[in-house]
């Protein structure tokens, strides 16, 4: 077996052993009906799809992420076992890849386990299924990016809350960055190209276009670039760190 | 086999490993003996592949630590300080894990499993998670990791600290039945340790390498070696005669238990001269030792410098 899956292994087997898991995973189906059903007018808007459902996921996943990728290196490093691992006959690239993927299908069984609003609003109505798929597909992808930005900060610091409140900081500015009322803030100071620029920097942006159902190769792009992005930077401050 | 060369590593303006260039060859146990502070974590951890070296290299079985990493860290098992453990896994788990991620084959594994379990004495823990394990067996625990694999190379820190004295003996046992094809490199602040497990001794201290030998070399540089120590009540006037022995150097005498110790001018041999001393005087001694040298004391006079090295707790007669 490889060294990726041996560390995604352990990694997925450390939630479960924990509480960590299954406070997630109530926190997140909670939230997620009560925000479709209350915040997202579920009902009142009487269409049959899931877009009120996905809208929430940024929301979602700026407070539960965080949660999940805190304690990735930051519990490591304090614990002493960074050295152990370290020292094991694998490349910090695997042992990344690895803690991200048990985190990245995580939230993948997170995500599926909201089928239930999916056979509701089948009940109720006839949806287009493809639509709700692409939805899945793309709040999978989007939370993949949210954990690479908790995996890199993460192996910052040695601290769990310090690194959660990086993650969500980060997150939300990435969030917001595009909306209309933080680009019309800066619309008189900055350049218009930094303003253009900001503006797709947004998840916000890339997202709505894919909850609506719309999978724009440009948007999958953006979320898997900017992934391997946050990655490639989390390898380098682990890398960072040994020679300081 | 373990090399380095000229390795060096600084924190800031501190230089933890100046320029340390040591070699270990199959066979040898090497004990790194340091005060606390002295860069013997340091050092392991470069050679280990955990931290980079400022300058300078190192190599494990002639596999640069920096070029070839995973060579090097496949051929090496490593007990890193402390022996860090994943706390919420049970032992069982933890082995495995370590099994997978060096990719051991699944039944010859399983035998070897068994046999590492076994000789760490593992076996009633198996299913208990690290968290709940005492210091000692947890220390157990990152031995059976560091040895799972039957490594070429060992390099154990602190492998003793915190065990009781029977499982102190138990792993010493275990470390010198694989020290025969073996290179092995341990790091201690235990003299006794390097008495009973070591073939070769360095000590650093302030990150350099001050001495290179084996442990008789060292205490043959005691004052304490060759000397000869008894304990007699009522000795005060043969002390005198024992100071006039053309043999003899000087005479201490301890102060808390009256044990007296004879020191020999150099390269003499002052046992029987002593004993035959003693007899004439009809003095009755109920044992009489020659040093071989203190390990502690060559320690103190190594790693201190002269002015701050601290005077002996003898007095002189």
């Amino acid at each position: 077996m490889s060294p990726v899956s041996a560390v995604m292994r352990r990694e997925l087997r450390s939630y479960f052993v924990t509480p960590v898991a299954y406070v997630f995973l109530v926190i997140f189906l909670v939230l997620a009906g009560l925000l479709t059903f209350y915040a997202g007018d579920f009902y009142e808007r009487e269409q049959a799809d899931l877009q009120p459902f996905f809208v929430m996921h940024p929301w979602l996943y700026l407070i539960l992420v965080p949660a999940i990728t805190m304690r990735m290196w930051a519990e490591e490093t304090r614990g002493g076992t960074l050295e152990l691992l370290l020292t094991l006959p694998l490349t910090l690239w695997q042992a990344m890849l690895g803690k991200f993927l048990a985190a990245w299908l995580f939230i993948g069984l997170a995500l599926l386990l909201t089928f239930p609003i999916w056979i509701t609003v089948n009940y109720l109505g006839a949806p287009d299924n493809g639509v709700i798929a692409a939805g899945y597909v793309g709040s999978w992808l989007m939370a993949g990016t949210f954990i690479s930005i908790g995996a890199c900060l993460s192996a910052l610091t040695r601290s769990q809350v310090v690194a959660f409140i990086l993650t969500a900081l980060v997150c939300v500015l990435l969030i917001l960055v595009g909306e209309p009322q933080v680009l019309d803030f800066f619309r008189g100071t900055l350049p218009r190209k930094l303003i253009h620029a900001m503006s797709h920097l947004s998840m916000l942006q890339h997202f709505e276009a894919i909850a609506r159902g719309v999978l724009d190769l440009r948007d999958l792009l953006y979320f898997l670039i900017s992934t391997i992005g946050w990655l490639i930077a989390g390898v380098l401050l682990l890398d960072l760190k040994r020679t300081r | 086999m373990i090399e380095t060369d000229q390795l060096t590593r600084c924190y800031g303006n501190l230089t933890a490993v100046d320029a340390l260039s040591i070699r270990v060859e199959p066979g040898q146990v090497l004990g790194l003996l340091g005060p606390n502070g002295a860069g013997k974590s340091t050092a392991m951890r470069m050679i280990a592949g955990f931290l980079i070296p400022t300058s300078g290299t190192a190599r494990v079985c002639g596999y640069d630590v920096a070029r070839e990493p995973l060579k090097a860290k496949r051929a090496l098992g490593y007990l890193p300080e402390g022996a860090p453990s994943y706390g919420e896994m049970t032992v069982r788990e933890f082995l495995q894990f370590i099994i997978r991620m060096r990719g051991l084959k699944a039944d010859a594994a399983y035998r070897r499993f068994d046999e590492v379990v076994h000789q760490l004495q593992l076996e009633e823990v198996l299913g208990l998670s690290i968290d709940i394990l005492s210091k000692g067996l947890r220390r157990r625990v990152g031995l059976a990791q560091a040895i799972l694999h039957d490594p070429p190379v060992l390099m154990l820190d602190e492998p003793t600290d915190g065990l009781d004295p029977n499982q102190k003996h138990a792993v010493r046992q275990l470390i010198d039945t694989m020290a025969r094809e073996r290179t092995i490199l341990i790091s201690t602040h235990l003299l006794e340790e390097v008495h009973a497990l070591c073939n070769r001794v360095v000590i650093i201290a302030r990150g350099k390498l001050l001495a290179d030998a084996t442990p008789a070399e060292l205490e043959r540089r005691s004052r304490y070696h060759g000397a000869v120590s008894f304990s007699a009540p009522g000795s005060g006037m043969s002390q005198e005669m024992l100071g006039r022995l053309p043999q003899v150097a000087s005479i201490e005498v301890d102060p808390l238990d009256g044990r007296i110790t004879v020191f020999p001018r150099a390269g003499e041999r002052i046992l029987e001269p002593v004993e035959t001393l003693l007899r004439e005087q009809g003095l009755e001694v109920s044992e009489i030792q020659l040093e071989r040298g203190r390990l502690d004391e060559v320690f103190r006079q190594i790693t201190t410098h002269d002015s701050d090295r601290a005077e002996p707790a003898k007095v002189s007669a």
